[in-house]
């Protein structure tokens, strides 16, 4: 199979590329050229970009399928352009087998839409105290090893899990938050969480924690991916820590980039979120950060929550927001915020992302895995529950007006996905 | 961010849900209002027909005596028939759903609900999916808010003080758990008090507590010096010993109200408290009992209130 994408914007952010031109693809990888094509596509008035890779996506299968089934959420990533997608090990059972891992993969194989890149559970049932057979789940195809917001039984567990990790070169993928000093907590510990009378998680669970991370990779060396970035403090310590060779990255969610704690207005559950939204003051350095490369990607951080999830008094609702449909709108939003070019934006969720999960895709290079997003930048839609496909319809952008609709999706060569 | 949804189009009182975002006028309408409904629980026929016909559902998530009392004093002098649910033992505990509850009330043709919820924010939730004619009053969420009593503080406030322009007011205690103490700085800064004062250990101070335009004490007697209006905040049983505070005795050696510390407030300062009173805790029984106290004519004064609040939402 052949197949023709002429006359697009190639933006390629791995090479720096931005041209009118033509993208090849030939047996599931990007080609050179060849003479005949099988299939063209017309992509005139289009960026033709690499297929977006999201670090944090909850699929909810197995276990919370009333929130979402693996085949809403996969037909959602596509929508958004997604092709590959890691996710998190908080599901129900949590993936700490590899039957449950292979089971995963195989059911969203079948599916044919975006890859899966499952995240093992670094702990037995989450639970924070024993070891999982990180080796066994690697095999069955875990790329990586996360609690994902479940804490640490203790602070011992968490060193013994990094030289574990370590000594066979696993990365660890971890959330900096202190379960004591969160402990109750729904909101930013500050003026808008007084006023609306909610218990607040003080900017310093998110730094104290982070501390002790920066402190073990440096006894360990181990590997390890800071997720979901909140507060300005941790950004300036991620800072120092890349100055001095520490082997980090980190990532914050698309909300983080956009919304600050104002938001929650007269308590909108949808921007009920873990870690909480934060102050004007941390957003602003956020978004700078992932300017500035500190922060190395952005994610959806997607997770469905069902009506019956939000409907609820703030404090009592479900955490999470959908995001894989948001994902492109709001990096471009982003983007165009902070005056960057279309390379350097789209490469926070193209070829930064790539890297840390260690996938070839990410890139329009020949040989590369031709897995691509057609998509319309300028394209103007309305968020609502109509214009989604996610089953969960929980975002704080309900009813806001974006831009940036995705025209085709391309996996590995194959069309999965058409406007 | 969008309109304040305790308002009509119009900017009338729709349900009354916080005392932050009211304007000055609505908060002296209702004021005023009371005061004309004062005389009535004056009278022998303590009853006026304007809710005739309506119906009051007490909804209470939470238990609570007097609130909902008064609540119910308030309904039925104005004419109301009133229900009294306490969910905390029935619905929730069966699983029903915040909403399911309301909606099933709803279809037993309610006019008015009165709420209190453990979870800060509820009675918005509620608002959002009541039918239009039907209106929300908060009667505590939380830590969130109580703008009845806020209302009834600052209806006893203007009783004994007449204006609030060159008043000083302290608010002693457990700031952090507080939504009277919420409701009362809306309410006075709104109205236009110079200076409202919050005292407390940094433990039960909430954080950014200045952004509601107060001015924080740690030390009891500094912050009560000259001040015109002591309001003590309850202190629950269950705060009183762990990583808050130590214990309840050393908590009143340092913030409870004394006849000696209250001397450094100005010789006409008037005391007063949401109740229910510890004494020997937050307050001294000489204060309580004592000639500056006005804690029980706030509960009369919150039974005026609160027939303010009920009819005027009732006509919008």
């Amino acid at each position: 199979m052949k197949l023709l994408i002429k006359n697009g914007r190639v933006v390629d952010p791995a090479s720096g590329k931005d041209a009118v031109g033509d993208v090849y693809v030939a047996d599931g990888k990007i080609a050179e050229s060849f003479a005949k094509a099988d299939k063209t596509i017309d992509a005139k008035g289009l960026v033709v970009s690499p297929g977006f890779i999201d670090l944090s996506a909850r699929l909810r299968e197995p276990g919370f399928e009333y929130k979402a089934t693996l085949e809403s959420e996969m037909n959602a990533a596509v929508a958004g352009g997604v092709t590959s997608l890691a996710c998190p090990p908080d599901t129900d059972p949590p993936l700490d087998e590899p039957g449950l891992v292979d089971m995963l993969r195989r059911r969203a194989k079948s599916l044919e839409r975006a890859r899966v890149y499952p995240i093992g559970a670094l702990t037995v049932k989450l639970e924070g105290s024993a070891l999982t057979e990180m080796g066994q789940l690697a095999d069955a195809g875990c790329v990586a090893f996360s609690q994902a917001n479940a804490p640490f039984a203790d602070t011992q567990v968490l060193w013994r899990a990094l030289q574990y990790a370590a000594t066979f070169g696993f990365s660890t993928w971890l959330r900096a938050q202190d379960p004591w000093l969160a402990k109750g907590g729904v909101a930013h510990d500050g003026d808008v969480a007084t006023r609306l009378g909610l218990p607040g998680i003080p900017a310093f669970a998110e730094t104290i924690a982070l501390g002790t991370l920066l402190e073990l990779v440096r006894a360990t060396r181990a590997r390890v991916h800071i997720c979901r970035l909140s507060s300005a403090g941790a950004v300036e310590m991620m800072r120092a820590a890349k100055k001095e060779g520490l082997p980090v990255s980190c990532d914050v969610g698309i909300h983080y980039v956009h919304l600050c704690d104002r938001d929650l207005g007269y308590f909108d559950a949808n921007c009920r979120l873990d870690p909480p939204l934060r102050s004007q003051r941390d957003r602003d350095a956020l978004a700078q950060a992932l300017a500035d490369g500190v922060i190395d990607c952005l994610c959806s951080d997607h997770t469905p929550v069902d009506d019956d999830g939000k409907h609820l008094p703030f404090a009592e609702a479900e955490v999470g927001a959908t995001g894989l449909e948001l994902l492109l709108p709001l990096t471009l939003k982003w983007g165009a915020a902070r005056k960057l070019n279309l390379a350097a934006t789209l490469a926070r969720i193209t070829s930064e992302p790539a890297r840390i999960l260690g996938t070839a895709s990410g890139k329009l290079a020949a040989g590369a895995p031709a897995d691509i997003a057609i998509f319309d930048p300028q394209a103007p839609f309305r968020v609502s529950a109509e214009t989604l496909k996610s089953q969960g319809k929980n975002t704080p952008f309900v009813g806001h007006e974006l831009q940036g609709r995705v025209r085709t999706t391309i996996v590995a060569g194959n069309v999965v996905y058409e406007a | 961010m969008q309109r304040n949804p305790q308002l009509n189009e119009n900017g009338e009182l729709q349900h009354l849900l916080s005392i932050e975002g009211l304007p000055r006028e609505i908060l002296t309408q209702i004021l005023d209002t009371a005061e004309s409904f004062a005389g009535v629980t004056e009278r022998e026929v303590k009853k006026v027909p304007l809710l005739r016909g309506k119906s009051v559902f007490n909804l209470f998530f939470e238990a609570s005596t007097r609130t909902r009392t008064t609540f119910e004093i308030a309904a039925k002098r104005l004419s109301a028939d009133v229900i009294n649910l306490n969910i905390a033992v029935s619905s929730a505990t069966k699983g029903e759903s915040l909403l399911d509850t309301v909606a099933n009330l709803s279809a037993m043709q309610a006019d008015i609900f009165v709420v209190r919820h453990a979870s800060s924010g509820a009675p918005f939730l509620i608002a959002r999916h009541v039918k239009p004619h039907e209106h929300v009053i908060n009667a505590g969420d939380g830590r969130h808010a109580h703008p009845t009593q806020g209302l009834l503080d600052l209806f006893t406030i203007r009783h004994y003080k007449k204006d609030f322009s060159k008043l000083t007011v302290a608010i002693v205690g457990d700031v952090l758990h507080s939504r009277v103490a919420r409701s009362l700085i809306h309410g006075l800064t709104t109205l236009g008090a110079p200076e409202v004062r919050v005292i407390g250990p940094q433990t039960l101070m909430p954080a950014g507590v200045e952004a509601l335009g107060v001015r924080v004490f740690h030390d009891m007697k500094a912050g009560l010096k000259d001040a015109d209006v002591v309001v003590m905040l309850r202190l629950q049983n269950e705060r009183m010993r762990g990583a808050l505070l130590p214990s309840a005795q050393e908590y009143f050696k340092h913030y409870g109200l004394t006849l000696d510390k209250l001397a450094l407030a100005r010789k006409d300062a008037i005391v007063m408290h949401p109740g229910p009173m510890n004494r020997g805790v937050e307050i001294d029984s000489n204060v309580a009992d004592g000639p500056h106290s006005v804690i029980l004519p706030q509960v009369t004064f919150g039974i005026a209130v609160r027939m303010a609040v009920m009819s005027i939402v009732a006509g919008n």
